[in-house]
């Protein structure tokens, strides 16, 4: 199939400029530091296509990106990292089972609830007193098998560890997983609108990264996990082979360098052709019917409702495909880290950083939301140059050594929050539309 | 001539809904505009007191044009205004709402105030009950009450008995007949024709946006082909 | 006796620490309640006015401190507070001006405001940590506690002690004062009636002579007063770091949507649910039983039902349980 890929001159001039940034980056700061911007503008595409697909083309709001990526970070986790033998010998096995069958009666005693009683004070009534046999359940069963599991080695691994499958499996794993988790969200809060579903969304995120971060026995918690296995080679295996050490010299770079340009050039290669797939996709399901009928339900909901669109459906339906993406962007994140961190989960990062991307980028597109993926990541990393820069112009005519321009120099690293919350603000009054607008379709 | 509306024109984007309509109000008049649904109605009265922008046309109120004008300075000049829904704060008392009415006219708001619990004194039993748990009659007092307390020259109700009952609004026409022969001249849009009419010295008959019939309102529910078309024989 | 101490435990460890956090919340969901019901968007930039707030109050206690100018044994940030007050609404007057005004004029989806609002949070938070840094600081500088537990003990003679510090006394009383010069201000002034009836319903406001320009004055006015009053009493009680304030915005929404958003006094009743539960659940009460059953009849293990790790989860879980149960929280507030 031929896509539009390129087909319109203002997105081929966006994607120079971008094109442009990186080769300004690399020479005069270094390949390295352009390809380290690269690989984060590339994840952070993806994460703000996945928005975008919520928000520009059904108006739902999605606050709850951290979650998801965190989520997917966990999934890398799970899967790639080698399990830890002795607690599947005894102990998990038995945990793992009880939690699947506790969701699983959850989720029935809600359908039973639902069918046949129907006084709400007893339902709530009879719910609570779910939730704390429930919660003495956790208390007498899992807490103890749990202690085992974070006491076994606990300086090394204390958690179950995972499936010992290669990371690059994590990121479709994590793109179902998160579709499941945004299946069970979406049933839920997707009833809510606007301010309320944003709000909602903000609180489950936080609370599933409470999670992730007190369940040590799951990924660690706040200890971390470190050591992930790569998709790409290492640079010391790189370093001993003979053809990069000739090809180092006769590019007259360091060994060290070009080991870590490669490794870097991989990952960009590895998550070029994901956004690609994505995209492509994405593309051609906008094309569809099915597309079609998404923007008739967010242009008029209740017109497209009387067209016999069932509007709950489809919102469900986008919501899991929006959260999936983010999912598999949340696994490539922690792929290239090499660990999973959940204390660095923070909504300013994740949810609204993602959030400004989209709306900057242009809601309702997806190259909209790659160039905004791009341009923002590229203005937070390159924010604190650019704060010291207007420092400097703001304080030209005072002397180096006074006080207010040491000092402001000093505290030039928050100037990227100040900045972005600018840019935020200027767009939506001056260009409501982004850089790229939203394609005209029949 | 307090009130004088010339050749106005009006409507939402491209659809002229008023096409050329005039009225006309007395000093202590009461005046009707009637006419079958979607004549117009509610859009002219809308468009006299300046909520939608007049495309062509002179509004002339206490022989001075106020058609730029827009709708808060025309309370200030003398008009106000019941609308047709959430014509009362539902979350606010009844004194409340009244004392919002009185919002910019400080100085007389007690005598006003004791003027429309005279009127409507159901009013004065419940004024400290909030004003979303009154009936829909009181409502209609309350909202009538809210829009007196700006001590207004010219009254315009939009559809004052639109959802209430028969006896409510037989209430209602009985006091509005009370309130202009206290002085302030009504203007009242209706779906109730003959009612409307019984009470009113002027009556207006709409169609497809422009005047049909212009008359007392005795001589229109006299008329044979009004009552044929309008008022149901 | 041992009924007193577990009644002496029960106050030290949850009463006095449940109404200053309560009080600290209830100010910040007023704050979030009266944007919402006037301007009709959720304003997540609050949790960054209060730390405003809070920042000027210490740069204005550093001013005053330089003077030597003192009330002990009160804190000087007291002091401070009007004026740092004053540089708070004039904020917040600022930011409707340049960053919300236009989107209001426009009549754009309340998303797109509260879009807004999350710049303004940026670039707040971004003001803040250039003028003032991100690192710890301690606004008490009078004296600690008004009743420490070791004199508590001697004077009564429990084994349980109860400490009330000074901070904690006067976050309770200064959100006295302010709740109820606010109730007043709402219900009993003119300027009050007509923002409730401006919220109520906006054409009818418009058609009696309200004016728009007044009721958003007066709305900034009072949510700068509230937030600069909330963030100086939440880094009083605590200490003042600018990152925390980030934090406590999601559970002051979960104040605001628990009490029913839009109403003044389910926003205070929210403020106490939120606190309150936080304690309520995390707290172990094995020592509370100890002093009322006899000691062979405690259950082993800690009595707790969910661990201190998970506090500040409970009031996201209370959030989003009152949002998918009941979205119109306890006081029937406005849906969004």
């Amino acid at each position: 199939m031929k896509t539009d890929f390129f087909s319109e001159k203002k997105y081929i001039n966006a994607y120079l400029v971008c094109a442009f940034l990186f080769l300004l980056v690399g020479l005069f700061q270094s390949w390295n530091v352009a390809f380290s911007i690269l690989n984060l503008c590339l994840i952070s595409a993806i994460m703000s296509i996945g928005i975008n697909i919520q928000w520009g083309n059904s108006g739902i709001v999605n606050f709850g990106v951290m979650g998801f990526a965190a989520i997917g970070g966990l999934c890398g986790v799970l899967i790639s990292m080698p399990p830890t033998l002795e607690v599947w010998k005894d102990g998990t096995a038995v945990i793992l089972i009880i939690l699947f069958s506790f969701l699983i009666s959850g989720i029935l005693v809600k359908k039973f609830l639902k069918k046949f009683i129907y006084n709400k004070y007893l339902k709530i009534l009879l719910s609570i007193i779910i939730i704390l046999f429930s919660l003495y359940l956790i208390k007498s069963i899992f807490i103890p098998s749990i202690n085992f599991i974070e006491n076994t080695n606990s300086a090394k691994t204390g958690y179950i560890g995972g499936l010992n499958l290669p990371i690059i499996l994590s990121w479709p794993i994590a793109g179902l997983f998160c579709g499941v988790i945004a299946f069970l969200i979406g049933k839920i809060a997707l009833g809510l609108r606007s301010d309320y579903l944003a709000i909602a969304t903000l609180g489950i995120s936080e609370i599933i990264i409470y999670i992730i971060k007190n369940e040590e026995w799951l990924a660690r918690g706040v200890k971390n996990v470190n050591g992930l296995p790569r998709p790409v080679p290492y640079e010391i295996d790189l370093q001993k082979n003979e053809f990069i050490q000739t090809l180092s010299n006769t590019l007259n770079l360091s060994v060290i360098e070009l080991s870590s340009l490669i490794v870097k050039g991989l990952y960009s290669i590895l998550f070029i052709l994901v956004l690609l797939i994505i995209f492509f996709l994405l593309q051609k399901a906008i094309k569809s019917p099915w597309g079609r009928m998404m923007r008739a339900v967010r242009d008029n909901e209740t017109s497209a409702e009387a067209m016999g669109i069932n509007v709950k459906k489809r919102h469900l339906q986008v919501f899991i495909i929006g959260s999936a993406i983010i999912g598999i962007s949340g696994a490539m994140l922690t792929t290239l880290d090499g660990q999973f961190t959940p204390s660095s989960y923070q909504p300013l990062r994740y949810t609204f950083l993602i959030w400004i991307m989209v709306i900057i980028g242009g809601s309702g597109n997806n190259h909209g939301a790659i160039i905004g993926g791009f341009a923002i990541w590229f203005f937070w990393i390159q924010a604190e140059p650019i704060g010291i820069f207007l420092i400097e112009l703001i304080t030209i005519f005072l002397s180096d050594q006074n006080e207010i321009k040491l000092y402001l120099l000093n505290h030039a690293a928050y100037m990227r929050l100040l900045l972005m919350g600018l840019v935020l603000i200027l767009a939506l009054r001056f260009f409501p539309k982004g850089i790229i607008e939203e394609e005209k379709r029949l | 001539m307090l009130l004088d509306v010339r050749e106005i024109i009006c409507g939402y984007e491209n659809t002229i809904i008023v096409d050329g309509c005039n009225f006309s109000v007395k000093k202590g008049d009461i005046a009707c505009i009637v006419g079958p649904n979607g004549a117009g109605k509610s859009t002219a009265m809308k468009a006299i007191f300046g909520l939608i922008p007049i495309m062509s046309g002179q509004v002339i109120f206490n022989n001075e044009d106020i058609t730029s004008l827009n709708p808060q300075e025309r309370v200030m000049k003398g008009m106000s205004f019941v609308p047709q829904n959430n014509n009362i704060f539902q979350e606010m008392s009844v004194e409340e709402n009244l004392e919002m009415g009185a919002f910019i006219h400080q100085s007389s708001m007690n005598e006003n105030l004791k003027n429309v619990y005279n009127l409507f004194p159901i009013l004065n039993e419940k004024k400290s009950q909030i004003a979303g748990e009154l009936s829909g009659g009181q409502r209609q007092q309350l909202a009538v009450g809210r829009a007196l307390m700006t001590n207004p020259v010219l009254l315009m109700l939009d559809e004052p008995s639109a959802g209430v009952s028969p006896i409510v609004m037989k209430d209602l026409f009985t006091k509005l007949k009370a309130i202009s022969k206290m002085g302030t001249s009504i203007l009242v849009v209706e779906q109730n024709a003959k009612q409307a009419l019984e009470i009113s010295n002027l009556g207006f008959v709409l169609q497809n946006g422009k005047n049909k019939y212009s008359d007392t309102g005795k001589a229109l529910l006299q008329n044979p082909e009004v009552r044929v078309s309008f008022l149901g024989g | 006796m041992e009924i007193i101490n577990a009644f002496a435990l029960i106050i030290n460890y949850i009463i006095i620490p449940g109404l200053t956090y309560g009080c600290q919340l209830a100010l910040g969901a007023l704050g979030v309640t009266i944007i919402y019901t006037v301007l009709r968007f959720s304003n997540f930039a609050h949790g960054e006015l209060m730390s405003f707030g809070a920042m000027t109050s210490i740069l204005i206690t550093w001013i005053i401190s330089y003077f030597d100018l003192s009330i002990y044994p009160l804190p000087t940030v007291i002091l401070a507070l009007p004026i740092s007050i004053l540089i708070t609404i004039s904020y917040c007057l600022l930011i409707d001006k340049y960053c919300f005004k236009y989107h209001r004029e426009k009549n754009s989806k309340n998303v797109i405001s509260l879009i807004v609002s999350i710049g303004v949070m940026f670039f707040t938070s971004g003001l803040i940590r250039v003028l003032i840094g991100p690192n710890d600081r301690t606004i008490n500088d009078g004296e600690r506690f008004i009743i420490s537990a070791r004199k508590f003990k001697e004077i009564t003679g429990l084994t349980e002690g109860i400490s009330l510090k000074l901070s904690q006394g006067i976050t309770i009383i200064v959100s006295i004062i302010a709740v109820v010069l606010l109730f007043w201000f709402l219900n009993k002034t003119k300027t009050g009636k007509s923002m409730r009836a401006y919220s109520d319903n906006k054409d009818l406001a418009l058609l009696s002579g309200i004016k728009t320009e007044n009721v958003i004055f007066y709305t900034w006015l009072i949510t700068g007063t509230l937030a600069c009053i909330a963030g100086t009493l939440y880094g009083l009680d605590k200490s003042y770091k600018p990152f925390t304030y980030l934090q406590l915005v999601l559970p002051i929404f979960a104040a605001a949507i628990v009490g029913g958003i839009g109403n003044p006094i389910g926003a205070i009743i929210g403020g106490f649910v939120i606190s309150f539960s936080e304690l309520l659940i995390t707290f172990s009460y094995n020592k509370f039983l100890s002093y009322l059953i006899p000691i062979n009849f405690l259950p082993e293990g800690s009595l707790q039902l969910l661990s201190t790790d998970y506090k500040i989860a409970i009031s996201f879980i209370i959030l989003v349980l009152v949002l998918i149960l009941k979205p119109t929280g306890i006081y029937k507030g406005k849906l969004l």
